[in-house]
């Protein structure tokens, strides 16, 4: 790729950058989010078009007006949100998009296909289970064998390891190695660094749409060097941590299980109790039943059995608990945190305008110069108050919606997720929001990122397949290397003691 | 060349105004290319439509008597709009509505006097929009049944319902077979404007229009509203009883509908008879697209339809054209309208 640019409204995608694929190489693409990783391979993968630059593959150069002309080219990618129909079959989905056979399909002969070419790169899959009974880890290899069985010569990840549990992404590591050996390459898309020291041959770093670094990995003398590339400045992510007293219990669960929204059990047997005055994480992979948990406690779903006290009432029946006095940062900040199309007054009083309405009245201009105030002060940069929200980028919206629920001093604060997908900058300041909200009330932290859970909890639970592994105490520093193997369901020398 | 049409970062107001003005010439481009096909001059067409809707005072009070209806089917379109329900079923609202008034007019309108007749109509011509739409209303909300089907298949069955009651039970005896009630008692007629047909239903549209308006910006009910049809998760999450608000705006917006079937009972008709089905549910589509679906604008947005609605009469006599072309104007019109909204969200770009 020679000095691809591309301009969106608003940004500077990439900005003339050049990257060179070796066959039989492992090729990391690093970077912070919006850096241009993920646009740069839409690009490679034909999804976009440059605005400047071209595309060389070995004499000549190629233009690509859709994934499908990339794909002829041997170039495909497998997205961050897998492209897959749920209620097909794993073979259904592998022929999906292909020009044969035209009309009638022989499914004996597609299954024989299907373990062919898994057999070739030791990716085990049976042909006839429904893509929705697969595991996420599963249906990635689905489309990893989508492509390979289209003869791709490279092959495009976008943050593969985002929904991975460890044990998985040692398999995904695996499967990548052996399809360099067949002479294809790899592109890794990822703001990992260990993943980039564990599996990459060739590294580039991105910032800002840029190409900063093109390294080796003999190359590089420490990871701290690598986020430096990365970020453009020496990152600090430590966040000072005064103690504070503890108080009264804020939120408590007894022995709870719920369903997920196709009525299988999401989790069970929870049982914990959050404190003002601390931070409780909830830490798991993706998927480990933690969101259902979180829509039980706030009512959006119902529980099936055991008991909730939420401020010291009763929950838990599927009705959405009132948000007067307690803050709730959900995960889904665009589809459900925020009203996308309308202005950021009518989403800042989203939890809140109850306690403006006199009677049925409703008045929101008088409100605008506080909510501005409000804006300066958690630090939103909007241009003004009467933009959409949607016109925001992540990290402020995720500061609007944080500056919306601690506006309420709540007694109760659950975060879901609340520094997923931003950078390091915006992490930084909801850390440290955060950290100051312990001081007049309870968290309830639920995130799958470790280093974040390590850095601002007080005590931490893990969720593993729907149970709680075990809960331990932050400064119990013995134990803390146990999180990341309980994270994939391990659970060292405890086994006779159950999970709670 | 090529042409790329690339996503703006937040809808463009003024490229929606102009969008609207550009639809709005193309839809009377159309409308000439389908007079040609008639043989008619356009040109001439278009002056003798405008001539007709705007010629005299009269001809503009019959344009004000179109509107009445339009107006409060335009405004049911926009509440249930609101909340992204579709009432396709003004039609039968409206109807319904009819059906309410004329009840009351028969029955108990000879024994009333005219303040309680009317007012008791109103309330019943209301109600019976109102809790006809909230049949499709309670579907939606309940079951998560399609509201766009139900409400617009409720339409057949209110329409021959009324004409079971014009043609059945409540036939006029002395009609000498017209399809018709009896004409009612003048108690139950409202009051008109002197030497027209334009009768007291227009002070019913504006004043729903001023009261909707503010509702919309200025109570706890219109934000509620604006949160559910932007976005009915955010709206779940901060605690909005969703399912309440769906059956009330859909009862609200049968209720304006059926005001307007009262209307055209009491204020043009004096009788339920054939011919108080002809359309305005389905144009009250249009109003409400047309204006955006803000209040005050679907005053205008009526005033507008109704007036290619008279125009397009004036083309009957005049040129022997048959008067549907005010129809089919119409339909082109929102055909795009509604196609404009594209230039609201995307900017087109020409690159060489």
């Amino acid at each position: 790729m020679k000095g691809i640019t591309k301009q969106f409204p608003g940004v500077l995608a990439n900005d003339h950058v050049d990257l060179e694929i070796e066959p039989g190489k492992i090729h990391a693409l690093l970077g912070e989010n919006g850096a241009g990783k993920t646009t740069l391979m839409n690009i490679l993968s034909g999804r976009y078009r440059p605005d400047e630059g071209e595309i060389v593959i070995g004499p000549k150069s190629v233009r690509f007006n859709s994934p499908k002309d990339a794909l002829r080219w041997g170039i495909g990618m497998v997205y961050q949100h897998f492209m897959l129909i749920p209620n097909q079959t794993v073979a259904e989905n592998l022929i999906l998009g292909l020009d044969a056979p035209r009309f009638l399909l022989r499914r004996s002969k597609m299954k024989i296909e299907v373990e062919r070419v898994g057999k070739s790169y030791s990716l085990s899959l049976a042909p006839d289970l429904f893509i929705d009974e697969l595991s996420l880890g599963q249906q990635q290899r689905v489309e990893i064998l989508k492509l390979l069985y289209r003869n791709v010569e490279i092959l495009i990840l976008d943050e593969p390891t985002a929904v991975l549990t460890p044990p998985e992404i040692d398999e995904l590591f695996r499967t990548l190695k052996s399809i360099v050996r067949k002479g294809k390459a790899v592109i890794f898309i990822t703001h990992k660094l260990e993943e980039v020291m564990e599996i990459a041959d060739r590294i580039t770093i991105l910032r800002k749409g840029r190409v900063v670094a093109n390294l080796l990995p003999e190359e590089v003398e420490s990871r701290s060097e690598l986020a430096r590339l990365m970020v453009g400045r020496e990152v600090v992510l430590k966040v000072d941590k005064a103690p504070v007293p503890l108080r009264e219990i804020v939120l408590e669960l007894r022995d709870c299980s719920g369903m997920d929204a196709r009525g299988h059990l999401a989790f069970q047997h929870i049982s914990f109790a959050v404190r003002r005055g601390e931070i409780f994480a909830i830490v798991g992979v993706a998927g480990n039943g933690q969101s259902e948990l979180v829509s039980a406690i706030t009512g959006l779903r119902p529980m099936r059995t055991g008991e909730v006290l939420l401020l010291g009432r009763s929950t838990g029946r599927g009705v959405p608990v009132p948000l007067e006095s307690i803050g709730f940062i959900p995960e889904d900040r665009m589809g459900m945190g925020s009203l996308p199309n309308l202005d950021l007054v009518d989403n800042l009083l989203l939890t809140s305008y109850s306690r403006y309405c006199k009677g049925g009245l409703f008045n929101k201009e008088p409100l605008k110069k506080g909510l501005e105030g409000l804006l300066s002060r958690f630090g939103v940069v909007a241009p003004k108050i009467d933009v959409m929200a949607r016109q925001l980028s992540g990290g402020n919206l995720q500061k609007l919606i944080l500056a919306r629920e601690l506006s309420k001093d709540p007694r109760l604060l659950i975060a879901e997720q609340p520094t997923h997908g931003l950078d390091i900058g915006a992490t930084e300041e909801i850390w440290k929001e955060l950290i100051k909200q312990r001081e007049s009330a309870g968290l309830l932290l639920i995130s799958g990122d470790l280093r974040e859970v390590l850095s601002l909890s007080d005590r931490i639970g893990v969720i593993f397949r729907g149970r709680l592994m075990d809960i331990l105490s932050a400064e119990d520093v013995n134990r803390i290397g146990e999180i990341g193997p309980m994270m994939a369901g391990v659970k060292k020398g405890r086994e006779d003691e159950g999970s709670l | 060349m090529k042409v790329v049409f690339e996503r703006r970062l937040a809808p463009s107001k003024t490229a929606s105004w102009v969008g609207l003005g550009v639809s709005i010439i193309l839809a009377l481009f159309m409308g000439s290319v389908i007079f040609l096909s008639v043989g008619a001059n356009p040109l001439r067409a278009y002056g003798v439509m405008l001539l007709g809707a705007f010629g005299s005072l009269y001809d503009l009070s019959e344009v004000l008597v179109k509107a009445i209806p339009l107006m409060l089917c335009g405004l049911a379109v926009a509440v249930s709009a609101k909340i992204h329900i579709w009432n396709i079923g003004g039609e039968g609202q409206l109807a319904l509505g009819g059906m309410g008034a004329a009840a009351v007019a028969l029955f108990f309108a000879p024994h009333l006097p005219s303040f309680m007749a009317i007012s008791l109509m109103v309330v019943a011509g209301f109600f019976a929009g109102g809790l006809w739409a909230s049949i499709a209303g309670y579907l939606k909300a309940k079951m998560e049944v399609n509201e766009i089907l139900t409400s617009l298949m409720l339409n057949y069955v209110a329409i021959y319902w009324m004409e079971n009651l014009y043609f059945g039970p409540w036939k006029d005896p002395m009609g000498m077979g017209f399809p018709g009630t009896a004409i009612f008692p003048q108690s139950a007629w409202l009051p008109r404007f002197p030497e027209t047909r334009v009768h007291l239903g227009l002070a019913f549209g504006i004043a729903a229009a001023i009261v909707l308006q503010w509702a919309f910006s200025r109570t706890r009910w219109g934000y509620e509203v604006r949160v559910i049809g932007e976005n009915p998760k955010a709206a779940r999450y901060a605690g909005i009883p969703i399912s309440r608000h769906i059956l009330w705006a859909m009862f609200l917006s049968g209720g304006l509908a059926g005001l307007a079937g009262l209307a055209e009972v009491s204020g043009i008709h004096y009788r339920l008879q054939q011919g108080l089905a002809v359309g305005y549910g389905y144009i009250g589509i249009i109003v409400a697209w047309l204006s955006r679906l803000h209040p005050m604008g679907i005053i205008l947005g009526a005033i507008f339809l109704a007036s290619i609605l008279v125009g397009g009469d004036q083309l009957q006599s005049v040129m022997h054209l048959p008067s549907s072309v005010g129809l089919v104007l119409e339909g082109t019109l929102l055909f795009f309208v509604l196609g404009s909204d594209f230039l609201s969200r995307y900017r087109i770009k020409f690159i060489m």
